[in-house]
C-alpha cells in the first residue's frame, strides 16, 4: 500500500495580536510546530502501513524551514519526506494550495491512499483535502472517524454527519481527512531519531513539477484575495443589570434571543 | 492579480518587512529579500517598508470573467433522514439580503432521497424564488462525488453569482469539491457577508483562531462559494409569495460513483459540556443538592446543560466530567450563566473564553464580576425561577 500523508507547519501559538493603530500583526516569536490535527493523520497513515504493509510518504508545502517538521515526521516513522518549496507557490489560497499539493504528489510518487488532517490551526478552513481529491479525480471522505476493512482495491470508512453515522466503501486510490481522536498519536521516537538523523528531507522546487505553467500556482493561481485584515470588535464592556427580578429576567431573555443563544420559533 | 516586487536599488535591507511579516514569509538571502511559500499576500510589507522599496505589481489582466453572466444567490440545502438542516433557513435569510442589494433572485437547491420532493415545500415561503429539487433514491445518502455532479448540473443550469453552503461536516466536504471543479474561490466559515455593486461577495472570517479578521473577495471567477456556520446568520422571514418548485431530472451519469454507502444509522448524541453552546453553572451559592434541579431546569429551558464548580463535585453532587475549571473541563460556550459562583482563578481559567458571561451572585465583591459581561448582584433563588419563566415564554 502506497500511503501519502499531508502535513503542515503552523505557528506555535494562535495568540496573535494586532496593533490597532498601525494594523501590524504582533507575533511573540513562538516556534512553529506541526499542525496538531495532522498528528492524527500521521498516526492513521502509520497504522494503515502496519495493517497493510507498504510505505508512508509525508509531504508539505511551505518555506524551507518546514524541513525541521519533516525531521520530526521521520522520528514518527514515515519512510520518505518531501517539502514543496518555491516562491512560485507564495500567496496561495485553498484552490492554489490544493493544486500545488496535488501536482506535487503526482510529480513525486504513485499513491493508493492520501491521508490529511481535518483542518489546520492557522487557516482553519478544512477544505484543502476535499479540493485536492477533486483535482486528482479520486473519491474522498472527509471527517473520517473510523477505518474498517482495507484491501488492495477498496477501503471502508465511517463518517459522522449531523445526525447520521455513515459507513462507506471507497475505491482506491482515495483521499481521507481524519477526525481528531481517530487514534492516539504516537510520540516521536528517540530510537528513530537516532536512526533517521541522516535521512534527507527532499526539497522539491517548482522546476520538478509536471505542470510548469506558473500561473496555476501561488497567488496567480488563487481565486480569492485578502482585501484587508483587521482586529475583531473589542470585547464588550461590563453591564450591571438592575431592577426587579422580572425586569432582569425579561432583559436577559431579550438579549439571549437577539444573539441567538436560544432558538425562537419563526 | 498582482505580485510583490522588491526594488533592490532602494532596499536598505533594514529587515523591517521580515520582522513585521506575520507569516514568516520573508527572509534576507544573499543581500536580497526573498519571499517564500508562506506568503499570504497580506501586503503588510508594502505598508511597512520605510523606504517604499516594496511594491505591488499588477499582472497583465487574465481574461476577465463576465460578472453579468452569473446571476442569483444560490443556497445549498442540506437534508438527512431526520429532516432539513436548520442552517439552510439562515443561509436563505442572508441570501435574501444580499440579493436585494444587487437585484438578483434567490435560489435553493435540495438534493436528497425520494422524500426530498415533499421536503422542498418547507422552503417555499421564506423568500426563495426558485427551488431546484434533485430527488432520487441514490441521493438519499451523501457521497461526495455524486453530490458534486448534481451541484454541477444545477450550477450550469442557473449560473448563480454566489453559492452559500452551511459549514457542517457535509457542507465543508461538498463546497471545496464544487469550488475546485469550477476553479473558483471558496471562503470557509464566514461570519459576515456583504455584496458590492459589481456582485463581488465581501467575505469576512476570523483568521488565527479568532484573533484577527480577514476580508476576502473572489475577484475574477464565478460562482463565488462561501460556507457559513450554523447560528451565525438570521433565519429568513416568512413570506406570502411561494417559491416555485422545479423538479430536476437525475441522470445515470450523475450517479456514477467510486463510493458505495454500506450502512447509515441515526446517532443519539451525548454532548459533553465542552461542546455545549449554552451552560448554566451552579456554585456554592446553591445551598442544597435538590436545588440543582432549578439550575438544571434553567439549562434545559435554554437548550443547554448544567455544569458545576469543584466544591459541588467534591460534595458528590455532580460528576467530574461536568466540572469546569483547571481540575475539570475547559469550556468555550457562546453563553455561560454562573449562579452563586465566586469565580476563583482556577474556575475562571476554564471558562473565560466564553462569548458572553452572565454572573448572578449576591456578593458584589466576588471576583466573577471582574470577568462577567452581564452582572446581576441579586439572590439566585429569586432571579433563576423568573428567568426560567421568561425564557420558556419567549421560546413558545
Amino acid at each position: 500500500m502506497r500511503i501519502v500523508v499531508c502535513i503542515k507547519q503552523v505557528p506555535g501559538t494562535s495568540q496573535v495580536e494586532i496593533d490597532e493603530e498601525t494594523g501590524v500583526l504582533k507575533r511573540d516569536g513562538a516556534a512553529a510546530k506541526i499542525n496538531p490535527y495532522d498528528l492524527y493523520a500521521l498516526e492513521t497513515a502509520m497504522r494503515l502501513k502496519e495493517k497493510c504493509g507498504g510505505t508512508v510518504t509525508a509531504v508539505t508545502m511551505g518555506p524551507p524551514q518546514a524541513k525541521a517538521m519533516m525531521k520530526e515526521a521521520y522520528m514518527m516513522g514515515v519512510d520518505e519526506a518531501y517539502v514543496f518549496s518555491d516562491r512560485t507557490f507564495a500567496g496561495a489560497d485553498v484552490l492554489a494550495t490544493s493544486y500545488t499539493l496535488a501536482q506535487g504528489i503526482t510529480s513525486i510518487c504513485d499513491y493508493d491512499i492520501i491521508v490529511c488532517g481535518k483542518q489546520t490551526t492557522d487557516g482553519d478552513t478544512a477544505q484543502v483535502g476535499p479540493a485536492m481529491a477533486e483535482y486528482l479525480g479520486i473519491p474522498c471522505a472527509a471527517w473520517v472517524g473510523e477505518i474498517g476493512d482495507v484491501d488492495e482495491h477498496t477501503m471502508t470508512v465511517g463518517q459522522n454527519f449531523v445526525n447520521v453515522k455513515q459507513l462507506a466503501k471507497m475505491k482506491l486510490p482515495c483521499l481521507i481527512t481524519v477526525e481528531k481522536d481517530i487514534f492516539t498519536p504516537r510520540l516521536p521516537s528517540y530510537r528513530l531519531k537516532a536512526a533517521t538523523k541522516d535521512r534527507e528531507v527532499h526539497m522539491i522546487p517548482f522546476t520538478e513539477f509536471k505542470d510548469q505553467e506558473a500561473s496555476h500556482y501561488g497567488l496567480k493561481g488563487s481565486a480569492t484575495s485578502v482585501e484587508r485584515i483587521f482586529p475583531p470588535a473589542s470585547h464588550e464592556g461590563q453591564i450591571f443589570i438592575e431592577g426587579s427580578d422580572e425586569e432582569i429576567a425579561a432583559q436577559l431573555t431579550e438579549l439571549f434571543a437577539d444573539r441567538k443563544y436560544i432558538e425562537v420559533e419563526r | 492579480m498582482a505580485s510583490l516586487y522588491f526594488n533592490q536599488d532602494i532596499c536598505t535591507l533594514c529587515g523591517q518587512c521580515v520582522e513585521k511579516c506575520p507569516f514568516g514569509a520573508l527572509e534576507i538571502k544573499n543581500d536580497k529579500i526573498e519571499i517564500n511559500a508562506s506568503c499570504k499576500m497580506c501586503k503588510l510589507c508594502v505598508k511597512n517598508c520605510p523606504v517604499s522599496a516594496v511594491s505591488l505589481v499588477e499582472d497583465k489582466a487574465k481574461k476577465a470573467v463576465d460578472k453579468n453572466a452569473w446571476k442569483g444567490i444560490m443556497v445549498f440545502v442540506e437534508q438527512e433522514e431526520t429532516g432539513i438542516h436548520p442552517v439552510a433557513f439562515e443561509l436563505i435569510g442572508k441570501a435574501g439580503e444580499l440579493a436585494a442589494k444587487i437585484h438578483h433572485p434567490v435560489y435553493a437547491v435540495l438534493i436528497g432521497g425520494t422524500q426530498a420532493n415533499a421536503q422542498a415545500k418547507a422552503l417555499q415561503n421564506c423568500g426563495v424564488d426558485k427551488i431546484f429539487v434533485y430527488a432520487h433514491a441514490a441521493l438519499a445518502n451523501f457521497r461526495g462525488d455524486v453530490y458534486t455532479n448534481v451541484m454541477e448540473d444545477c450550477i450550469n443550469r442557473i449560473k448563480p453569482s454566489v453559492v452559500l453552503v452551511g459549514a457542517t461536516s457535509l457542507g465543508r466536504s461538498l463546497a471545496p469539491a464544487c469550488a475546485t471543479r469550477y476553479r473558483t474561490g471558496l471562503t470557509a466559515d464566514c461570519t459576515v457577508l456583504d455584496i458590492k455593486e459589481n456582485t463581488d461577495l465581501v467575505q469576512i472570517r476570523p483568521a488565527f483562531g479568532g484573533n484577527i479578521m480577514a476580508q476576502i473577495i473572489t475577484t475574477n471567477t464565478r460562482p463565488q462559494f462561501a460556507t457559513v456556520r450554523y447560528k451565525v446568520m438570521n433565519v429568513a422571514e416568512k413570506t406570502e409569495k411561494a417559491g416555485e418548485i422545479i423538479l430536476c431530472p437525475v441522470t445515470e451519469k450523475m450517479l456514477v460513483s467510486d463510493i458505495e454507502v454500506i450502512s447509515t444509522e441515526v446517532i443519539e448524541k451525548t454532548k459533553g459540556i465542552e461542546e455545549e453552546d449554552v451552560l448554566v453553572v451552579a456554585g456554592r451559592g446553591v445551598k442544597k443538592q435538590e436545588d440543582l434541579e432549578m439550575i438544571k431546569a434553567l439549562a434545559e429551558a435554554l437548550g443547554g446543560q448544567m455544569a458545576t464548580t469543584r466544591p459541588l463535585v467534591e460534595k458528590g453532587w455532580n460528576d467530574v466530567t461536568k466540572q469546569i475549571g483547571l481540575s475539570g473541563r475547559t469550556v468555550k460556550p457562546k453563553l455561560i450563566i454562573t449562579c452563586g459562583v465566586s469565580g476563583a482563578v482556577q474556575f475562571a481559567a476554564g471558562m473565560d473564553g466564553a462569548e458572553c458571561i452572565v454572573a448572578i451572585n449576591t456578593d458584589k465583591e466576588a471576583p466573577i464580576f471582574k470577568i462577567a459581561n452581564y452582572c446581576i448582584t441579586k439572590d439566585l433563588y429569586a432571579v433563576v425561577p423568573e428567568l426560567i419563566r421568561a425564557v420558556k415564554a419567549k421560546r413558545q
